[in-house]
C-alpha cells in the first residue's frame, strides 16, 4: 500500500496535492476492488466548498462518493476515466486523478492528514 | 410440522449447545413478555386445510363463472398450460434472488430473456428485472425522472387518463419528497396535448398511458417531441398485450416505458401478484431502480449472466440508493418470458387482434342500443371502451349482476359526477360472440 | 477466448414460422384497424411448445433451490415451502377472481384476507393490519410513511430524521430516504446491541422514529430492547419493527406487546411462501391502535355482522386518515392464500415450534462451528448468527472463497459481506425445516473448507468446481453492459 509523502489526505480517503490535484487513495481503491464506473459530478468552472460531492466511483461491490478535500474552483476534470475506470485501481495517485482545483484557501490543507498520519489511520481500520 | 427434528435430535443438539432446555435459548427475551398466549384456531392437517380453502374458494363467483367484461387494469386472458408447468418447478419458485450466479444461471438467463423481450415489445434499450405492479412502476418512473435532473425539476405531469390507482400510488410514494404533481385535474376528454400547458422548466416527467385508462390509443410522437423541447422526459405506461399490435412507445420518443405485465400470462388472482414492467434508454440506466441482469462469461469461457450495476441498489448504497426495492416479481417475469416465447411474434399479434376485434364488435353493438353511446366515439381504442348508459352505471351493473353478468367497471367513483352514467367495458379473447350478444341484449332491456 | 454456450437463448432457438400455441379465429365481423398506429415488426422469438418447455426446464437445472438442498442464506429465511400451499393458491375460485368484482361475488376471498389480517395481528400483538404491501421493503416504505403521517396529523411537522442502526438491512435507510427523512446511523456496541448512549444523544425533538430489526442482523435479541423503545418514545418518536427476522419470535414474544408501534412482516420468509427467484413476496403492515387510521387502503372489514342465518358480510374500506394506496388493487392475494394455509396448518403450537426449532438449529450450527470460525458476537443467538470468513494463517482467503467452495458440496452459501459491521461476514440461517443430518453435513463441509484454506488455498480460490458454471466475471458484466440480446 502506498502513501506518497507529498500529498495530504482526508478521513474519507481522498488525496490532494499542493497544486490542487485531487484523487482517491490506494487504500480506497483496494477497498472498492475493481472499479467499473467513474462519474465526476462537477464541471470545469464550478465552485466547490470543502466536503462537497465531486464524484461517484462504483465497483462491482461498492459505491463511494468522493468529496472535495478543500474548497476552490474546478480547473480541470479527468475525462479519461469515462472510458478507463480501471485506472483508479492501476494508478490511483497518477493517471486516475479526478479533478484539479484552484485552491481557495490554502489554510484548509492544514486541517488534513499527512502521509504518516493517514497510514496509521488506515491501519486502525484493518 | 414441517421440521424434521426428532426429540432425540433436539436432546443431542441442546447438549452440543450446552443448555438444558429449548426455553433457555430465549433468556434474552424479557421474561414478562415471553411465551404469550396465541389465540389461533387449532391446527389442521393438510387434508383439512385443503377442504377449508376449497370451500372458501367456492364462496366466490369468478370472472370465468360469470360473464365478465371487467378490465380497468386487470384482464381475463387465456394462459397456455406450459406457463404454469414451468412456474411450478421448484428449481425456480423455491430459489432466492440470484445473488450467487454460479448456481443461479436458470433464473438469471430467464431474466435476461425477459429483459430482452420487454425491450423488443416496448422499443426501448434497457429493461429492469421488474417492479411490483403497474402502479409502483409509474411511481418509480416519477422518482427516477426527479433524480435524472438532480432534483432541479420537481414537477411531474400526470395524465388524467392514467389509471387512478397508478396516480394515487405515485402520490403516496412521493409523500415527503419535493416532487409535486399537475395535469390530472384536466377533464379526461381533453386531448393529450392539453398536458403541455403544465410542462415548463420545472417539469421532470410527463406520464401518459397507452392504451389509456379509457382504452383510447393516441400516437404520442408529436407530444413527446414537444415535451423534449421543453427539457422534460416523456413516460408511457402500457398494456403490453396491446403492443402485439400497436406501435411501440420507443418509436414515439418515450424515455421511460412502464406497464402492468398481468395480461401476459399472469392469472387475475384477485389483484396480485402481478408485474411492473420498466424500460428506459441506455443513457439513464444508472438512474433506473431495480435489479438488472447483464451478460458475461464464467471462468470456463461459458456465456453466463449476473446481476449487474448493483451499486445503484439499497444493499450497497443504502440511503443513497435509486430506490428501496429489494424483492421484486421474479417468478412473474418467468411467466411473461414463457408466455411471450410460446405466443411468439405471430401469436401475440393474433391475441392482440382478437381483443381489438371483439372489443370493436361489442362497442358497435352497444353504441347502437337506444340510450347508449360511446363517450369517445372519434378516438381509436384497443380492447376497452367507455360506454355512456341511460342511467347510473353502478345501478345498471348491479342489475346485470343479478343475471350473472359483470357488465364492466362503473366510472362514477373514480371520475365523479360527469362519469356517473359511464361504464368501462373490456372485451378479451375469452369473451365469445355469444357473451357480447348477451351483454347487448341485457343492456338493451335496461331503461 | 471464444464464448461457449451451455444453453442457447430462447431467441437463438427461433425459426421463422414456428408457433408454440394457437388461438381460435375471430368469431366476430372484422373492424378496420388504425393503420398509422400499427407496429411494423414484432421481434419476438418463433419457437414450438416443446422448444419452450425443454429450454426452461434445462435452464432450471442450473439453479440451486430449497427443493434441491440446504439454503442457509442469512436474513432470508429460506425454509421449505409446503406443496399444498401452491395447489391452494391455484384453485380456480381464487386464481380467476378479478380484483374489481363486486363484493358479493368475492366473499370467500375477502373472508380469507380478513382472517389472515386477524391471525397476523394475533401473532404479532398489534391492533390493525393492511395486506397491501407487495414485499418487505414496500412494507417498510408504507410504515415510514405512516410515521410521517402520524406526526404531521398531530401538527408535529418538524420531525425530520429516522434513526437506523448500522447493522440494519440496506432497505431501512433506503425506505426512510424515499419518504423524505434524513437518515441518522446509530452504531452498535461491543455486544452487538444498539449503542444506548449514541441513541440517547440523537433522541431529541426532531426524531420521527427508529427502525429496528429484532432479532438484529447478527441474529441477536436486542438486550436493552425495552429501554431502547422507551428512549425513543420519551423523545416523541415511534419505533418501526423490521419483521425480516420474525421467524425467531413466533409464539415466543409479540412485538406489539414489547412496545413497537408499526411493523412489516415478510410472508415469504416467516410464513413459508416461496421466494420465487426474487419475488413475489408480500409485506403486510401491522400497527398499534394509534396508527391504524393511517394504514394504506383498502383493508378488509366486516360490513355487516353475522346473524343466526347469515355469515358476516365482508367489504373493502380505506382507513380514515390513510396514507393512500401503495400499489394497485389489494396486494399479493395469491401469496396470502399460501401464508393463510400455513398458519391454519401450524396453529399456535406449531408456530411456536417453528421458532424453537429455528433457534435450536442456529445455535447448534454455531456451537459446531465456533472452534473453527471466529464468531465476533458469540453468545446464544436467535435464528441466525454471523461468522467471519477469514483466518490469520490463511491470509488470502476471503468469505467469498468459502462461499464459492460450499457450492461444490451442494449447499447454497450463507449471505456474505453483510452485516457490514463484521469483517468478511458469513451470515448463517439454517431455518427450522432442516434435519440434524443436514446440519452435520454442512458442518463437515465447513470444517473441511477451513482445512483446505490452509493446506490447499487454490482449491478455494478457483471454486466452484462441481457446478455447471464456474466463477462469473462481474467486472466484465458491469463494464460492457450487455443487457439484452439486442
Amino acid at each position: 500500500m502506498e502513501f506518497p509523502a507529498d500529498l495530504k489526505y482526508t478521513k474519507n480517503d481522498e488525496w490532494i496535492r499542493a497544486d490542487g490535484t485531487v484523487g482517491i487513495t490506494d487504500y480506497a481503491q483496494d477497498q472498492l476492488s475493481d472499479v467499473v464506473f467513474v462519474e465526476i459530478v462537477v464541471s470545469e468552472g464550478d465552485e466547490v466548498a470543502q466536503g462537497d460531492i465531486i464524484a461517484t466511483i462504483e465497483s462491482v461491490k461498492a459505491a463511494a462518493d468522493v468529496y472535495a478535500p478543500v474548497g476552490g474552483k474546478v480547473a480541470a476534470v479527468n475525462a479519461e476515466l469515462d472510458d478507463s475506470p480501471e485506472l483508479v485501481n492501476e494508478d490511483p495517485y497518477g493517471k486516475a486523478w479526478l479533478i484539479k482545483l484552484e485552491i481557495a484557501d490554502a489554510a484548509e490543507l492544514d486541517g488534513l492528514m499527512d502521509a504518516s498520519a493517514y497510514e496509521a489511520y488506515c491501519k486502525e481500520r484493518e | 410440522m414441517f421440521s424434521p427434528l426428532t426429540q432425540a435430535d433436539r436432546k443431542a443438539m441442546l447438549e452440543a449447545i450446552g443448555v438444558a432446555r429449548v426455553s433457555d435459548l430465549f433468556a434474552a427475551v424479557p421474561e414478562a413478555y415471553r411465551y404469550p398466549a396465541l389465540r389461533l384456531p387449532p391446527p389442521l392437517t393438510e387434508m383439512e386445510v385443503a377442504e377449508e380453502l376449497q370451500a372458501l374458494s367456492e364462496d366466490n363467483e369468478t370472472a370465468r363463472d360469470l360473464v365478465s367484461f371487467l378490465g380497468a387494469g386487470a384482464y381475463n386472458h387465456y394462459i397456455p398450460a406450459a406457463v404454469d408447468a414451468i412456474l411450478s418447478r421448484g428449481e425456480y419458485y423455491t430459489a432466492y434472488t440470484p445473488y450467487q450466479p454460479e448456481i443461479s444461471q436458470g433464473t438469471l438467463q430467464a431474466l435476461f430473456e425477459y429483459q430482452s423481450m420487454v425491450c423488443a415489445l416496448t422499443g426501448m434499450e434497457v429493461a429492469n428485472a421488474s417492479h411490483y405492479d403497474g402502479a409502483t412502476a409509474v411511481a418509480e418512473a416519477a422518482v427516477m425522472a426527479y433524480h435524472v435532473f438532480r432534483g432541479k425539476r420537481p414537477k411531474v405531469v400526470l395524465s388524467p387518463s392514467l389509471h387512478p390507482h397508478y396516480r394515487e400510488t405515485t402520490r403516496t410514494y412521493t409523500q415527503g419528497s419535493p416532487i409535486v404533481f399537475a395535469g390530472d385535474d384536466l377533464p379526461p376528454a381533453a386531448p393529450p396535448e392539453a398536458l403541455l400547458d403544465e410542462v415548463d422548466d420545472q417539469t421532470a416527467l410527463v406520464m401518459v398511458q397507452y392504451p389509456d385508462f379509457f382504452g383510447r390509443v393516441y400516437d404520442f410522437t408529436a407530444l413527446a417531441e414537444e415535451v423534449h423541447a421543453r427539457g422534460a422526459l416523456f413516460g408511457v405506461a402500457v398494456n403490453p398485450l396491446a403492443l402485439g399490435l400497436l406501435k411501440p412507445p420507443g418509436e414515439m420518443g418515450a424515455d421511460i416505458v412502464t406497464g402492468e405485465g398481468q395480461p401476459l400470462g399472469i392469472p387475475l388472482s384477485f389483484g396480485g401478484p402481478y408485474l411492473g414492467l420498466f424500460a428506459t434508454r441506455k443513457k439513464y440506466v444508472r438512474k433506473m431502480a431495480g435489479r438488472l441482469v447483464g451478460q458475461t462469461v464464467d471462468s470456463r469461457g461459458q456465456r453466463a449472466f449476473v446481476l449487474t450495476l448493483s451499486a445503484r441498489e439499497q444493499h450497497i448504497r443504502r440511503e443513497r440508493a435509486t430506490s428501496n426495492i429489494c424483492s421484486n416479481q421474479g417468478l412473474m417475469t418467468l411467466a411473461v418470458a414463457v408466455y411471450l416465447s410460446l405466443l411468439g411474434k405471430e401469436g401475440l399479434r393474433q391475441v392482440a387482434e382478437l381483443n381489438y376485434q371483439k372489443a370493436h364488435y361489442a362497442a358497435r353493438k352497444l353504441a347502437a342500443l337506444p340510450g347508449y353511446e360511446l363517450v369517445f366515439p372519434e378516438t381509436p381504442f384497443f380492447n376497452e371502451f367507455a360506454l355512456r348508459c341511460p342511467g347510473p352505471a353502478d345501478e345498471i351493473a348491479a342489475h346485470l349482476l343479478e343475471h350473472d353478468v359483470i357488465a364492466g367497471f362503473p366510472l362514477g367513483e373514480a371520475y365523479g359526477e360527469a362519469f356517473r352514467d359511464v361504464l368501462l367495458v373490456a372485451v378479451t379473447e375469452m369473451n365469445p360472440r355469444e357473451e357480447i350478444d348477451l351483454l347487448a341484449e341485457m343492456l338493451g332491456e335496461v331503461h | 477466448m471464444t464464448m461457449k454456450v451451455r444453453e442457447p437463448l430462447i431467441s437463438e432457438l427461433s425459426a421463422p414460422g414456428r408457433r408454440g400455441v394457437r388461438f381460435p379465429e375471430s368469431d366476430v365481423p372484422a373492424s378496420p384497424m388504425p393503420k398509422e398506429l400499427l407496429r411494423a415488426d414484432l421481434p419476438l422469438p418463433e419457437v414450438s411448445e416443446v422448444d419452450v418447455v425443454r429450454h426452461y426446464t434445462r435452464l432450471s437445472h442450473f439453479n440451486h433451490a430449497v427443493d434441491i438442498d440446504f439454503y442457509p442464506l442469512g436474513s432470508c429465511t429460506m425454509k421449505y415451502n409446503p406443496k399444498i400451499n401452491e395447489a391452494l393458491s391455484r384453485l380456480p375460485g381464487f386464481a380467476n377472481l378479478h380484483p374489481l368484482q363486486p363484493a358479493e361475488t368475492v366473499q370467500g376471498a375477502l373472508r380469507l384476507m380478513y382472517e389472515l389480517q386477524e391471525a397476523l395481528q394475533e401473532i404479532t400483538g398489534f391492533a390493525a393490519c393492511s395486506l397491501q404491501p407487495a414485499a418487505g421493503a414496500h412494507g417498510e416504505l408504507t410504515g415510514v410513511h405512516m410515521i410521517w403521517a402520524y406526526h404531521y396529523d398531530r401538527g408535529d411537522t418538524h420531525r425530520n430524521k429516522i434513526l437506523v442502526p448500522d447493522s440494519a438491512h440496506g432497505t431501512n435507510p433506503a425506505s426512510s430516504a424515499m419518504s423524505g427523512f434524513r437518515v441518522v446511523e446509530i452504531p452498535s456496541d461491543a455486544r452487538g446491541n444498539i449503542d444506548l448512549a449514541a441513541l440517547k444523544a440523537e433522541c431529541d425533538d426532531t426524531v420521527a422514529g427508529l427502525m429496528l430489526t429484532n432479532p438484529n442482523t447478527l441474529g441477536l435479541f436486542e438486550e436493552h430492547l425495552l429501554e431502547v423503545i422507551e428512549t425513543v418514545h420519551a423523545a416523541g418518536g415511534l419505533v418501526y419493527g423490521d419483521g425480516a427476522n420474525l421467524n425467531a419470535l413466533l409464539g415466543i414474544a409479540k412485538p406489539g406487546e414489547l412496545g413497537f408501534d408499526v411493523m412489516h412482516l415478510n410472508l415469504h420468509k416467516t410464513f413459508a411462501t416461496p421466494h420465487g427467484g426474487g419475488g413475489p413476496g408480500s409485506g403486510p403492515v401491522v400497527c398499534a391502535p394509534h396508527l391504524a387510521d393511517f394504514l394504506p387502503g383498502p383493508v378488509v372489514v366486516v360490513k355487516e355482522e353475522a346473524t343466526d342465518d347469515l355469515p358476516p358480510f365482508f367489504g373493502l374500506e380505506t382507513p380514515a386518515k390513510s396514507i393512500g394506496r401503495v400499489r394497485s388493487f389489494h396486494g399479493h392475494f395469491g401469496v396470502m392464500v399460501k401464508a393463510f394455509a400455513y398458519i391454519l396448518m401450524l396453529g399456535a403450537g406449531g408456530l411456536r415450534q417453528v421458532a424453537e426449532d429455528a433457534v435450536l438449529n442456529a445455535n447448534y450450527l454455531r456451537a459446531r462451528l465456533q472452534e473453527t470460525y471466529h464468531i465476533p458476537y458469540n453468545r446464544i443467538c436467535m435464528h441466525e448468527f454471523v461468522a467471519e470468513g477469514r483466518w490469520k494463517d490463511a491470509p488470502d482467503i476471503h468469505a467469498l472463497d468459502i462461499a464459492k467452495r460450499l457450492m461444490d458440496f451442494g449447499f447454497h452459501p450463507p449471505t456474505n459481506y453483510f452485516p457490514l459491521i463484521v469483517h468478511e461476514a458469513l451470515m448463517i440461517e439454517p431455518t427450522e425445516t432442516e434435519s440434524k443430518e443436514t446440519l452435520d453435513a454442512f458442518t463437515e463441509a465447513m470444517l473441511q473448507i477451513a482445512e483446505e484454506a490452509r493446506a490447499n488455498p487454490e482449491v478455494l480460490h478457483s471454486a466452484p468446481h462441481a457446478t455447471p458454471f464456474g466463477r462469473v466475471d462481474e467486472v466484465k458484466a458491469a463494464k460492457e453492459l450487455v443487457l439484452t440480446w439486442e
